[in-house]
């Protein structure tokens, strides 16, 4: 691999990325020629429905990803990584609900429906500059990026690992939840915000707009999935591997843990708002529910389904984990949590390396 | 016009039975009575309207019916005079329009009435006498200045009797409405009542009435006499004093109104006072079911450091459990809830000896795996009891000694089942001390959680005491979810609720420290209640959450951390 150039090594260093980048790519051309290109009566044609579905997972791959950097990476385990999620979603949210302008049910050009029905006179400071696409963008990123930072400043200095760093995150995610529920926070309370109507322009009921994101989403995933890759293959991801693997002898080397392990929650952080912020406007509504601490378990198993420590395992499992929890629960929906637990516990019993695992023992049996 | 007071009729219920006992020994000694009480109604009947001579009960009970107004206020008053423990439920079913006379043979009845029908209590023998329909019998009626001979009747009668509770309740009755008679009759009571409290509560009813005599030094002696009173009824009577926001009604003389302005000024201490004792009790009680919630994960995670986020569906099954008894013996379900507390140790203990040989012992040494295990394992329960019981709330019904209050004064009362909780846990984690210290397992549990391989060397069955632990923290964690079941809904989603608030109790009070875990929950719960009345029920458990964040990265250990050789194995 020394021969070729440093980016060839990155992006196709090893077989898992390759097979990723071409699925992804192959993902992206043939989904959107299938739902625009082919008419509705062919057997071939691809509902706007399942292309809006497709969209939906590749964020949850994206969040997937952003989880297993810091897992499987740096032995962060994070149950309230929807928490930054939410808060992206939040902040396109807050975007989409302002362009809905005088569409609204009241009709009012500045305050949301919500703010018309709860009598408030006036849009809260904190509304104000998400009217601008720029700006909101900008949210996306700084909201969960900022709060990642607060926290990790404060947990990793303090060092504040293992299962006590998991039980706070999920105290934060919790209290996030409890704190949107009340209508007094200004974010719609109870049933969040929705129907939207446009975005950037562009109707957002149209299938033409539903491609659009659906692409757009893919491309956040290679973009963020390269990152990481990045970022595991640099020195600093070795730093990052080594704290996960003995975090005192690392220390003692003279690395400064707290740092390396801020960043990259905060990156991880980061890239989970970029993930909510596209699934919002594919879904149509953000609620508090979007915070709940079961969600950001939920992450978590499809990270360890897929297989940890590998970045495309993740998305593999949030492909398969969401494809049967989208059939399950419409077919069978008694069954659904018994499969999720038994998935959980089986999982972690039998296949510690996930799917991605389990694929490489079969392959090097077979030699 | 309109019915005296509500309250009025049940009390009267209790006294009916509390006299029956009474009348029935008395009818026993005459013999015969009632016959010849039927006797002198008959003979007495035309006398009666003009001159109620009979001295006897049942004469000037049959004398009623026929009397005018005036003459039923004799006769109320020759009532009260007689001493007879009948006459008191007699003048309230009068108060109360349940006094009437059959059409057909002129006898009186107090009846009450249920459905169409009404029934009877025959009020010479306060025996039942069967039924009857509304339309034969017409009631004895009486006008307002009757009710209020008849209260004052009533009162007389009660602060005669023997029991010095019934005179404080008379005289806290009369002090609603005090009037010109009531003080006169108190007045004679005032003099003649030896039980220093029941004096006390005269005085206080006295001093009320004084408040707007004309007489200035009246007044005072009044104000004076009251201060350090704390009931609601003296607060309410002093304020006026005070003026309202216009200065209308407010207290004339100068000396009086500065007297006035302190005895209101204590009473406000004393209720400041109540308020923060009220607050610090609600505090303790939540902060009891948070460490009883906590307090079987104190053990499973605290001394075996596993994290077992299947804890609350232990609790949920606890309460199931209670459920499920008190559907199997719905005529005791005091008694059900006696037996649903060993039976859910069973159940939950069961359950986590199940989980611990299952799923937890492949796992030990890798928290992180065994947190994501158990919650799959969570869900699966929570599924299962949707599958068994139906996704909806069920409710387990409180027994009765556990409903109600503690009026313990008048400004400050505790709830039966708030108190029970709190003696329930302390009950709860005095046993699982003792336990913990005392007993050969507590000893295993601790020297395996020290020193695992020098436990196995000393010949311990580290597996077995293993499971047994794990047994032990589920067991009680299912006694917790029968107490819940008294306290909330019992649903599939009881124990995801509390399942995050239970790790932060026992983080925040230090891990392997189940003293640590008792403080912090009562403190959790203190703050908690401290700080609803500034920032609303929700918004408070925000702050309490933020608070432990901070609090954990500062003292990751917690309130009290281990130290020396256990502090190791974590």
């Amino acid at each position: 691999m020394r021969t070729s150039s440093p980016l060839m090594t990155l992006l196709f260093g090893d077989f898992g990325s390759r097979v990723f980048y071409a699925l992804l790519l192959a993902m992206l051309i043939v989904v959107p020629l299938l739902n625009l290109g082919v008419t509705e009566t062919s057997a071939l044609h691809l509902s706007t429905y399942t292309v809006t579905l497709l969209g939906k997972y590749l964020t949850y791959a994206l969040m997937a990803v952003a989880v297993d950097l810091i897992w499987g990476y740096c032995g962060i385990l994070s149950l309230g990584h929807t928490a930054f999620f939410a808060l992206g979603g939040y902040a396109m949210g807050m975007y989409l609900m302002r362009q809905i302008g005088t569409r609204g049910v009241y009709g009012d050009p500045l305050l949301p429906d919500f703010m018309v029905f709860l009598n408030w006179k006036e849009l809260p400071w904190y509304w104000l500059g998400f009217n601008h696409a720029a700006f909101a963008l900008l949210m996306v990123l700084l909201a969960p990026g900022a709060l990642a930072f607060c926290f990790g400043w404060l947990a990793f200095r303090s060092r504040v690992t293992g299962v006590y760093l998991s039980i706070i995150t999920q105290a934060l995610t919790y209290a996030l939840m409890l704190a949107f529920f009340r209508n007094e926070m200004g974010f719609g309370g109870n049933n969040g915000l929705t129907d939207f109507k446009e975005i950037l322009g562009f109707d957002i009921h149209l299938a033409s707009t539903r491609i659009g994101l659906f692409v757009a989403s893919g491309i956040a995933l290679g973009l963020g999935y390269t990152a990481c890759r990045a970022i595991a293959v640099s020195r600093a991801g070795r730093v990052v591997q080594a704290i996960r693997d003995a975090e005192s002898r690392t220390r003692f080397i003279g690395y400064r843990v707290e740092n390396y392990k801020m960043w990259l929650f905060t990156f991880s952080a980061v890239l989970s708002g970029i993930a909510g912020a596209l699934y919002v406007p594919q879904v149509g509504i953000i609620n508090p529910g979007e915070f709940g601490p079961i969600n950001s378990i939920e992450v978590v198993i499809w990270v360890a389904v897929g297989g940890r420590n590998t970045l495309y395992g993740p998305v593999l499992g949030a492909f398969v984990v969401n494809f049967a929890k989208t059939y399950l629960t419409a077919a069978l929906p008694e069954v659904w949590l018994y499969a999720l637990g038994a998935l959980f516990v089986v999982v972690t019993l039998f296949l510690p390396q996930g799917i991605v695992g389990l694929v490489k023992q079969l392959l090097e049996k077979r030699r | 016009m309109s019915k005296p007071l509500t309250s009025q009729p049940r009390r009267t219920r209790g006294w009916t039975v509390l006299f029956a006992g009474a009348a029935a020994a008395l009818a026993l000694l005459l013999g015969g009575l009632p016959a010849h009480a039927d006797d002198a109604a008959s003979a007495t009947e035309t006398e009666a309207v003009s001159a109620p001579a009979a001295a006897d009960l049942a004469g000037i009970l049959a004398a009623f019916a026929a009397a005018d107004f005036s003459t039923k206020d004799q006769l109320i008053s020759q009532l009260a005079t007689l001493h007879d423990p009948r006459a008191r439920p007699i003048l309230q079913a009068l108060l109360d329009g349940h006094l009437e006379t059959r059409s057909s043979d002129g006898k009186v009845f107090i009846v009450e009435e249920y459905g169409d029908a009404l029934k009877l209590t025959d009020p010479l023998t306060s025996t039942a006498a069967g039924d009857g329909k509304p339309d034969d019998f017409e009631r004895i009626r009486s006008n307002n200045a009757l009710r209020k001979t008849l209260k004052v009747a009533i009162a007389q009668l009660e602060l005669a009797d023997t029991d010095p509770a019934v005179r404080i309740a008379a005289v806290k009755q009369m002090r609603r409405d005090i009037d010109d008679s009531t003080v006169a009759s108190l007045r004679a009571a005032f003099g003649s009542e030896q039980n220093p409290k029941v004096k006390h509560e005269i005085a206080v009813a006295l001093a009320l009435a004084d408040l707007a005599a004309t007489d200035v030094d009246a007044r005072l002696a009044a104000v004076n006499a009251l201060d350090g009173e704390a009931a609601t009824d003296v607060y309410n009577a002093l304020m006026p004093l005070l003026g309202d926001a216009d200065g209308k009604g407010i207290e004339t003389d100068p000396k009086v109104r500065a007297a006035v302005i302190a005895a209101v000024h204590h009473i406000n201490l004393w209720r400041g006072f109540y308020q923060v004792l009220d607050t610090l009790f609600f505090g303790l009680s939540l902060g009891s079911v948070l460490v009883l919630s906590s307090i079987g994960l104190a053990i499973t995670f605290g001394v075996m450091g596993v994290i077992n986020m299947a804890h609350g569906e232990l609790m949920m099954l606890g309460a199931y459990t209670a459920y499920v008894v008190q559907q199997l013996m719905p005529n005791h379900i005091g008694l059900s809830i006696a037996v649903a507390i060993p039976a859910a140790f069973l159940v939950s203990g069961l359950a986590g000896v199940a989980i611990e040989r299952s799923i937890v012992r492949f796992l030990y040494g890798r928290p992180l795996e065994t947190l994501l295990a158990t919650f799959g394992l969570s869900l699966i329960l929570q599924q299962l009891v949707r599958s068994i019981f139906s996704p909806l709330n069920r409710s387990v019904t409180t027994p009765e000694w556990m409903s109600g209050l503690w009026q313990i004064n008048d400004l400050f009362s505790l709830t039966y089942n708030r108190l029970y909780i709190v003696i329930f846990t302390l009950l709860v984690f005095g046993a699982l001390l003792l336990v913990m210290n005392r007993t050969s397992l507590g000893l295993k549990v601790r020297a395996v959680a020290q020193n695992r391989s020098m436990a196995k060397a000393m010949g311990v069955r580290t597996e077995r005491i293993d499971a047994l632990t794990f047994g032990l923290g589920s067991g009680i964690a299912g006694i917790a979810g029968v107490a819940l079941s008294q306290l909330t809904n019992v649903g599939p989603n009881l124990g995801q609720s509390y399942i995050i608030d239970s790790f932060m109790v026992v983080v925040f009070g230090g891990v392997g420290n189940l003293w640590g875990t008792l403080i912090s929950g009562m403190s959790l719960g203190i703050i908690n209640k401290l700080l609803e009345p500034y920032a609303g029920a929700v918004f408070a458990k925000i702050l309490v959450l933020v608070f432990l964040i901070l609090f954990i990265q500062r003292r990751p250990k917690g309130l009290f951390p281990q130290k020396g050789r256990a502090a190791e194995g974590h």
